[in-house]
């Protein structure tokens, strides 16, 4: 059985290095292609900088973003570690019957709470 | 070999041809070659069809939009793909100054990964697949959530404004949407009671389309958004911020990132289809192409829905997510998870009645969730008088 089971991730092992070869030898043979003179390299300073609409850029290439994305990572975080509960409970919710269903229903019901409370005061919305 | 590799006929055959002239010391021989022959056949199997649906999109969307689309190379324009890569390919590769190089390079590699590998796991067939682990729709879950880094590493990386905006942008929407898609899958997992892909198929007395219509249509939308497509493309909205993380990209690397994008649907697709149409199974037909028809079905869902829809805005789409898409998901559970406490092992009657009552919760929980929220789900300060300041309504300080 053990045996087994190594066999399975081994599979996926090989699938994950195939996976990444396949990516890297496409932009391997684009070098290739460059190094035989096909593909052309001409770079210069207006071609290399930053794509700005065609303007010259102003200030610093680091803008600062939205406070808004902390909110929502947080929200994230707290949701995502919900379901990783729910996913043994809903395996294993057959053998273990009305008192699990109760039991998620609490934590969950809990959660819930923090979920009103976040539109209640506005951290779902975006301005 | 143990009872789940036996039962892997696609490999096991592989394996026994290599281990009947290899000596028996070099058995991890045998099974290194055998693992590479199939992972690559399926690799490249997907890229291949992926490569076709461009086309099949393209042409599609050309008729969606009163237009031919491709149509000039080879007959009806077929080989437009092997036009583009060739294009592509022999593109000057452009790196702005200013561009963290390593992680610039990476980003592309990194978003194909996952389109890739989600395929490790999905049965393509009866007894065909790469793999069959015990968490099979976790390992997906998990697989495809790195997507969400190479966007980000994408547009930090470019060292341009547009690219940033597209990538912060980008992880809200991706993570917003990550737990109602997480959540859909539950319902799934109780009425089946097991996380391995093949489980999930071989529970299915009825499609689970019929038990879990909510859990479907989250699903679909919710995946929709995962890929960037049209209804929910902020991430790369040309009018506003050029084009998202791509905006610095060009050649080969900007190929990946298309590519990856185009085999996101192709995954998604395929998940659905065994999820909830019953995966391989079906009369008459060989259950590959009985798969590969319902992948074909549940692509032209996605593409119909990108045809249509105009792009929503950022609240729009955040508020869609965490207002209604979330709520609905726990809804479905907690009703699934009392169904399937009343009916353990239900009989055919049973099943028919649980979808009957999981029709009229999804439908009414609908219609009430978008009565109640209507317009006040995207409710948004009316627009800005001329005079003030900045744009701003007058006296209007968030």
């Amino acid at each position: 059985m053990l045996e087994d089971y190594f066999r399975q991730y081994g599979l996926i092992a090989v699938f994950i290095a195939v996976a990444v070869a396949l990516p890297t030898s496409l932009l391997l043979l684009s070098w290739a292609l460059s190094l035989a003179r096909i593909r052309p390299h001409k770079p210069n300073p207006v071609k290399s900088s930053p794509y700005e609409c065609g303007m010259e850029i102003i200030g610093s290439r680091w803008v600062r973003f939205n406070f808004r994305y902390y909110t929502f990572a947080l929200l994230f975080v707290v949701f995502d570690v919900e379901t990783v509960f729910l996913y043994p409970w809903a395996v294993y919710f057959k053998q273990l019957g009305l008192f699990a269903l109760i039991e998620m229903l609490v934590f969950v019901l809990i959660l819930m709470v923090a979920w009103a409370y976040a539109w209640r005061n506005k951290a779902l919305e975006w301005r | 070999m143990g009872p789940v590799t036996q039962a892997n006929s696609f490999y096991r055959n592989l394996y026994g041809w290599f281990d009947s002239w290899l000596p028996d010391s070099l058995d991890w021989l045998a099974y290194l070659l055998a693992a590479l022959v199939v992972v690559f056949a399926v690799a490249n199997l997907v890229l291949v069809i992926t490569i076709l649906f461009t086309w099949v999109e393209r042409r599609l969307l050309g008729r969606f939009q009163a237009r031919l689309g491709p149509n000039r190379w080879g007959p009806w324009g077929v080989l437009q793909p092997i036009a583009d890569a060739i294009k592509l390919l022999s593109k000057e590769d452009i790196r702005p100054e200013g561009v963290d190089r390593w992680v610039f390079n990476i980003a592309p590699v990194l978003l194909f990964v996952p389109a890739v590998l989600v395929f490790a796991v999905i049965p393509l067939g009866k007894n065909t697949y790469v793999a069959n682990l015990n968490i099979g729709i976790l390992f997906i879950i998990a697989v495809s959530a790195v997507s969400t880094l190479a966007i980000f590493m994408a547009g930090w990386a470019s060292g341009n404004r547009y690219s940033l905006f597209g990538a912060a942008r980008g992880v809200a929407q991706l993570i917003s949407y990550e737990v109602p898609m997480v959540l859909s899958v539950v319902g799934v997992i109780l009425l089946a009671g097991s996380l391995s892909l093949v489980d999930l198929v071989e529970a299915q007395d009825i499609p689970f389309l019929l038990l879990q219509p909510l859990g479907f249509i989250i699903f679909f939308l919710a995946s929709s958004a995962e890929m960037n497509r049209t209804p929910f493309d902020l991430v790369e909205a040309e009018s506003e911020i050029v084009a998202g993380y791509l905006t610095e990209y060009s050649g080969m690397k900007f190929g990946l990132f298309q590519l990856a994008e185009f085999a996101a649907p192709f995954g998604a697709s395929a998940i659905m289809a065994t999820l909830f149409l019953k995966g391989w199974e079906g009369p008459v037909l060989p259950s590959h192409l009985w798969f590969f028809l319902k992948v074909c079905l549940l692509w032209f869902l996605f593409l119909w829905l990108r045809a249509t829809l105009p792009r929503l805005r950022v609240d729009q789409i955040m508020g869609f997510a965490w207002k209604l898409l979330f709520p609905l998901g726990v809804l479905n559970i907690f009703v699934t998870a009392a169904e399937v406490l009343a009916w353990p092992d239900p009989s055919t009657a049973q099943l028919w009645t649980m979808a009957g009552i999981n029709w009229g919760v999804a439908i009414g929980s609908l219609v009430v969730a978008s009565r109640l929220a209507g317009n006040k789900l995207t409710s948004r300060p009316p627009l800005a008088p001329m005079h003030g300041k900045g744009g701003r309504p007058l006296g209007e300080r968030g």
